[in-house]
């Protein structure tokens, strides 16, 4: 044997080990797309409105705000940011009420106090906290409270309407109506309104983030529970181990010893996938579950194709070895042309695709790159290493 | 082992019935899509889907009675293959009325959990549209200047024409069986682009091996050669390709079933192009460059221009 194989054989065997190690434990290593794990994949725009155009400086800001609700409510490595000029991706991993979640997000969240003629005497951009609590009689409500110059307006604001109504308003809509009594000077406010201690809460979370410079709309809204996630990689795993069964056998039965070659091959493949995929840090969705499986079926083409041209070296009465080589070069630029040109496919796919279909084209693609490696040089060295115990005849 | 032992099947005699067969799937199909058109999921339309989990058997009807009490009766309700599961999909329902109608369920009918909740807007339908189309192109552009580099401009015109016939087939089906149009049926459009011209490339290669070979065979019989000596690779390949299409169609469950049928179409029409469309297409191709050919060295310039006015 001379080195260059021997160099051959410790590559194969190294690249297999650090596949290994990046690839298992799975469920640590590999990180799931949102509609595998269950979460929102929400995108909002921020629209002009003629109290509130929108600028560069507006969406920076909302976009801050949202963070700022979105870490409030506890979400787990959620994504945020911006899209564009106008536009704002938010990603909730996981989240457990979804429903409110997207709620919080959009809301514009402006506080207003109005005199009983509706003009607007100071608004909540002069808050410094917000709790939820309760009153005396045990009602849930919302403790606020200004900082100096929000306690002076709010001061002042009191003194000119003591026995009148002052009213709050929460982006237009009046949520409580008090008859001031006397004067407060402390910047210390309680709103009571129809609060559940949820509500209350909500509110509290969302004047102590602030209120939104503009307002947002949501374009897109996408939310996976976390019930249909679990099922989906279940019926990938399924899906995709009933193809690797299939073609296993298929290829033992019809190529015989050499299809065990291109058995073991076509679990060396596999293994690179899953290895690239966690050494890339990618996110595994379910249409990537879907280009794994379709790729076990399309690694085992190059081996087919290479056996098929030893197949036709041996029928020219060429030596085994002799066959071996001439099938492999032949079949060399066969396998490049057809996988490059569905390599250009996943990358349109990739470039231009959004969401869980670029996990698709992530998967298809590392799939083709695995699967030549695999064809190539994996199965050309075990079919040299092997080839005084192999028959040729399995092949005939 | 050996699928088709001695073959020697005469594909470029019997073209005309595979172009007849082509033709007159490609004209349902293309009269399907200009009549009916497609079925845009929601990704591509805009609207609400809602996919649901009853914790009791309900049909389809009842569903549909609740959804006229806001409205929507003119909502698809599709019952997918799991248990007392539905897939809602309805014009732009918003967060309130979305509570409603759930809150209908729950009191009418049975528990409903929300397994899937999509809202996509009319605009971001239309870009994500547009993004796609974009990627249609760059797709065949992309295969077009490989093979043109690799081959010659005849050969991607004729894998081109073969990839056409396979995308619009495919979706020309689609579009007949009124099957919903979402993102990831356009992804698989794209992998069958990628892949069916695969088969193509796999007899062209050996085509050109053997104009090489034997410098003064006729193309008629190159093409059949050719073919006839690539043929158990090409069933054999698009075979090993469909046993995993299958199992993702048949276990993959709900959400990936329309996207493995796409994958399947293609894939056999593909293979099915490969053999019977795009090579004897050479054919054509190389019939009229030759007759053009002689005609020049016959009869100068002129001869040529009336051949093409006919």
């Amino acid at each position: 044997m001379n080195w260059i194989k021997t160099l051959r054989i410790i590559i194969i065997v190294a690249v297999i080990f650090i596949a290994l190690i990046l690839a298992f434990p799975l469920n640590e290593k590999i990180r799931l797309g949102l509609d595998l794990q269950g979460g929102s994949h929400i995108i909002l725009e921020c629209v002009d409105t003629p109290n509130a155009p929108v600028d560069d400086d507006a969406v920076n800001r909302a976009l801050e705000i949202i963070r700022n609700r979105v870490d409030q409510l506890g979400v787990s490595e959620p994504v945020i940011q911006r899209e564009g000029a106008k536009r704002i991706l938010v990603q909730l991993p996981g989240v457990d009420d979804p429903e409110t979640a997207v709620e919080m997000i959009g809301k514009t969240a402006l506080l207003e106090f109005k005199n009983e003629e509706g003009e607007t005497l100071l608004t909540g951009a002069h808050l410094v906290n917000a709790q939820a609590s309760f009153d005396q009689f045990g009602r849930p409500i919302v403790l606020i409270e200004f900082d100096s110059v929000g306690a002076n307006e709010f001061g002042e604001a009191t003194r000119k309407n003591v026995g009148k109504i002052l009213a709050i308003t929460l982006d237009g809509e009046e949520i409580s109506a008090p008859v001031v009594q006397e004067p407060i000077l402390d910047g210390k406010a309680q709103i009571t309104g129809n609060f559940t201690v949820e509500s209350a809460q909500h509110l509290a979370l969302l004047l102590r983030s602030g209120a939104l410079p503009v307002k947002v709309e949501i374009l897109e809204n996408r939310t996976v529970g976390p019930t249909l996630g679990k099922d989906s990689i279940e019926k990938g795993i399924k899906a995709g181990l009933a193809g690797l069964v299939l073609i296993l056998i298929f290829m033992g039965v019809y190529y015989k010893s050499f299809g065990l070659i291109a058995d073991f091959a076509l679990v060396v493949c596999m293994l690179l996938i899953v290895g690239t995929l966690a050494g890339l840090k990618a996110t595994l969705t379910l249409p990537g579950i879907a280009g794994i499986v379709l790729t076990i079926g399309m690694a085992v083409d190059a081996n087919i194709l290479i056996f098929e041209r030893i197949k036709e070296e041996l029928r020219l009465e060429k030596t085994f070895r002799a066959s071996i080589d001439a099938g492999f070069n032949k079949a060399f630029r066969s396998i490049l042309d057809s996988n490059l040109t569905t390599l250009v496919a996943a990358f349109a796919l990739f470039y231009f695709g959004s969401g869980p279909i670029k996990g698709f084209a992530v998967t298809l693609s590392i799939g083709i790159l695995a699967s030549m490696f695999t064809a190539l040089i994996v199965t050309k060295i075990i079919l040299e290493l092997a080839a005084n115990r192999l028959s040729p005849k399995a092949l005939l | 082992m050996e699928l088709f032992k001695d073959r020697n099947f005469d594909f470029i005699k019997h073209r005309k019935v595979a172009y007849t067969i082509s033709a007159i799937i490609l004209l349902i199909g293309l009269l399907s899509i200009l009549f009916q058109g497609f079925n845009y999921g929601i990704d591509f339309a805009g609207g609400t889907l809602l996919q649901l989990r009853f914790d009791q058997a309900v049909s389809t009807a009842e569903i549909r009675n609740i959804l006229g009490e806001f409205n929507l009766s003119q909502s698809t309700i599709q019952r997918l293959s799991e248990e007392n599961e539905f897939i809602i999909r309805a014009g732009n329902i918003d967060d309130e009325q979305r509570r409603e109608i759930l809150l209908a369920f729950e009191e009418k009918l049975a528990n409903p959990e929300v397994l899937r909740m999509e809202t996509v807007g009319p605009i971001m339908g239309e870009a994500l549209r547009r993004s796609f189309i974009y990627a249609l192109i760059f797709a065949f552009i992309g295969i077009i200047l490989y093979v043109t580099l690799r081959f010659e401009f005849k050969f991607s015109l004729v894998s081109v024409l073969a990839l056409l016939h396979d995308a619009l087939i495919v979706l020309g089906i689609f579009s007949l069986l009124r099957k919903e149009i979402s993102v990831q049926i356009v992804a698989a459009i794209l992998t069958i682009i990628g892949y069916s011209v695969n088969n193509t490339i796999i007899i062209l290669d050996r085509l050109r091996e053997n104009m090489k070979l034997r410098t003064r065979e006729k193309m008629e019989n190159l093409i059949n050669l050719s073919i006839n000596q690539t043929l158990t690779r090409s069933i054999l390949t698009t075979l090993t390709t469909i046993f995993p299409i299958l199992t993702l169609y048949f276990f993959g469950g709900s959400m990936l079933s329309d996207f493995a049928l796409a994958l399947l179409l293609g894939m056999v029409v593909g293979t099915y192009s490969s053999i019977f469309i795009a090579s004897p297409l050479l054919l054509e191709w190389n019939r009229i460059f030759q007759k053009e050919q002689k005609a020049v060295r016959a009869t100068g310039k002129k001869m040529v221009k009336n051949n093409f006015k006919k």
